[in-house]
């Protein structure tokens, strides 16, 4: 067995927990898990099952954790994980799942898969197989601090054309503020306009904020590749950075991993927990508008409806603020057949956008959202992820449907502020 | 040995061996996966973990409206053997006389129509999720040996208990020798299978549901 093959099952050994052993224990192979993933509803393909990526992790544990498996491994009679099998699973691992957790909702006797396969991934990655644009997004993250490569002085001029458009000055590395914003790469050079319309709503709504220029960058490649050291790096540079401003809040920005990684994994790849809170966007904004902080005016007439970021919902918790913020400013808010926890994934979270390998799987595996959309005739496709809107934008384009138009929430609501203090705020910027 | 020393045989040793491996085994299985433990988040929980898990236990039970056509065979076919077989183990009078053997009491029995009709659903159920398992590309992928293992286990003494109710021709002392030791040998192989979900099920259930509900989600 190779050094990087016998690296990978001991990380295995080493990610082995109740829960899993639990899971694999009580899997029937009922095969229901397919039909939960988007992946083998567009392609029919059985290798696309859910649970069967995990079987080299699964036969780690047999060997490992029980006591037929043990006895067999001692005996020879067990069949060692291989590097062609790593290989041969590989694509699977990463290029079909987004992790976007649908299976673990519907497994009947309750298997959190999607659990597992981050858990596959930390071995995946340890014994060196991963896709090259992953691995290339993970390093530019480690090294220049954004997976796409974005520097400070870039995310300058984006915040200088907000402050030219907007009238106002946008806090950057200001301590003692409340809240600490971050970005995503996306947003920053695809969807500059959020910085914007974060600026007039947190104006208006009275919330001192800042942008570090030290740490700016939501996203974290780390977890999607599957490597807690290094997402516990990226993640460590946010903590250090809160800190140092003082901020009560970190808040994460329009993107679904982002939230996942820096929320929920965050404290546990740091090891200790936060001394402030975090929160998404969508949260804070909730907050405001039940404070009545947020105030808007005009409704959208056409029909929109939203698309639910997998792990800002199903893996993240967040499913009714995005409703009650879109209920404000849209007349004709239409659901998805299957939305909020059920929703379907827009293909490309988990690493797999960034995975050019994994692109015509991805295109078909768009089909699914593209004939939930198709059903309800809308002009608009609001969603909270700035990685879903990018795909969503590219699969709708793909199938003719670009007359939908792709629309961040925080931006929407911007278009729809009530702004009563843009002259003072104005002024004091002028001074 | 005689026919109906084998009978005596599996009638006493037998069952005592079956359930005591049964019982040792199920507790091994358990701590064996417990004992791996679990990280506790350091993440600032958003819901409560009990509620949830427990929450989830009961709701995987439920037929719902995101089930494909597959998904409603296996859990309605699913549903059809595990209340068959539930009921022919322990509303057959002579099951319950074996149970009272054991326990020192027993439980009103089902009229032995009831009993046959039931048996009859279990084996109905039991070869149509097989065929199942055979011409379906997913599951047929996903099996292995230990699918049809448990499968065989699990229909033996279906099989060989309706015999013994229906054809009275056949030889009546070894059949119900046979009968019992089947149901040892399913027993014995409950800890060391999958056939271990009907008491990890719950556990694994439990897990995904807290999981999610520490992040305030019903899964």
């Amino acid at each position: 067995m190779s050094v990087s093959v016998e690296r990978g099952i001991q990380t295995w050994i080493e990610q082995m927990d109740a829960p899993t052993a639990s899971f694999f224990t009580t899997c029937v192979h009922c095969g229901m898990c397919a039909d939960a993933c988007l992946f083998y509803t567009e392609t029919n393909d059985p290798k696309y099952t859910p649970i069967h990526k995990l079987k080299p992790m699964r036969r780690v544990w047999q060997q490992e954790f029980t006591f037929w498996g043990r006895l067999a491994k001692r005996l020879g009679l067990s069949k060692p994980v291989t590097a062609a099998e790593l290989e041969e699973w590989e694509p699977l691992v990463y290029d079909s799942c987004t992790l976007c957790g649908r299976c673990s909702m519907e497994c009947p006797v309750g298997n959190d898969i999607t659990y597992m396969i981050r858990k596959m991934r930390e071995g995946m990655v340890a014994a060196g197989y991963a896709p090259e644009g992953l691995k290339g997004a993970t390093s530019r993250a480690i090294r220049i601090g954004s997976p796409m490569g974005v520097k400070v002085p870039a995310l300058m001029a984006q915040i200088k054309a907000a402050e030219a458009e907007t009238g106002l000055t946008i806090p950057v590395d200001q301590e003692g503020v409340e809240y600490l914003m971050l970005l995503s790469s996306a947003e920053i050079m695809q969807f500059s306009e959020i910085i914007g319309a974060v600026a007039q709503i947190f104006n208006e709504a009275d919330v001192s904020w800042t942008i570090s220029t030290e740490a700016f960058e939501a996203t974290n490649s780390g977890i999607q590749i599957g490597s807690s050291d290094l997402a516990g790096e990226l993640v460590q540079r946010i903590v250090d950075a809160a800190e140092k401003l003082q901020v009560r809040y970190v808040i994460s920005p329009e993107c679904g991993h982002a939230y996942t990684a820096l929320r929920w994994e965050g404290p546990n790849l740091v090891g200790r927990s936060y001394p402030f809170k975090v929160i998404h966007i969508l949260e804070l904004l909730e907050e405001l508008r039940v404070e009545g902080r947020l105030r808007t005016e005009g409704m959208e007439e056409e029909r929109v409806t939203f698309h639910d970021p997998c792990q800002i919902v199903r893996r993240g918790g967040i499913v009714e603020p995005q409703r009650n913020l879109l209920n404000m400013v849209a007349k004709d808010f239409v659901e998805t057949e299957e939305h909020g926890t059920m929703n379907w994934c827009c293909g490309g979270g988990g690493g797999v956008s960034a995975n050019e390998r994994a692109e015509p799987l991805r295109r078909k595996a768009f089909n699914r959202k593209k004939h939930q959309i198709e059903n309800l005739d809308i002009a608009k496709l609001v969603t909270a992820c700035s990685n879903c809107r990018n795909m969503l934008e590219e699969g709708l384009e793909n199938n003719h449907l670009e007359s939908i138009e792709v629309v961040g929430l925080t931006e929407m609501l911007a278009e729809h502020l009530v702004i009563d203090k843009k002259e003072q705020v104005a002024a004091t910027a002028q001074e | 040995m005689t026919e109906t020393d084998f009978l005596n045989w599996v009638r006493g040793t037998g069952m005592q061996i079956a359930l005591t491996v049964f019982l040792v085994g199920m507790i091994y299985r358990l701590l064996e996966n417990y004992l791996i433990g679990r990280k506790k988040s350091l993440a600032e929980p958003k819901g409560d973990e009990w509620r949830h898990g427990l929450n989830t236990v009961w709701r995987r039970s439920l037929l719902h409206s995101n089930l494909t056509t597959r998904g409603y065979f296996t859990l309605v076919a699913g549903y059809i053997f595990h209340l068959a077989f539930l009921i022919t183990l322990f509303f057959f009078a002579q099951h319950i006389e074996m149970f009272k053997s054991l326990l020192g009491f027993g439980w009103p029995a089902l009229p032995p129509l009831v009993i046959t009709v039931t048996a009859v659903l279990g084996i109905v159920a039991l070869i149509a999720v097989l065929f199942h398992r055979i011409t379906d590309p997913v599951k047929r992928m996903l099996s292995d040996f230990q699918d049809y293992l448990t499968w065989f286990l699990t229909f033996f003494p279906l099989i060989t208990g309706f015999l013994l109710i229906t054809q009275s021709s056949l030889p009546y002392k070894g059949l119900l020798a046979v009968h019992i030791l089947s149901f040892e040998l399913l027993l014995i192989a409950i800890p060391f299978t999958k056939l271990s979900h009907m008491v990890t099920l719950v556990i694994a259930r439990w897990y995904n549901g807290a999981i999610a509900g520490y992040k305030g989600v019903q899964s």
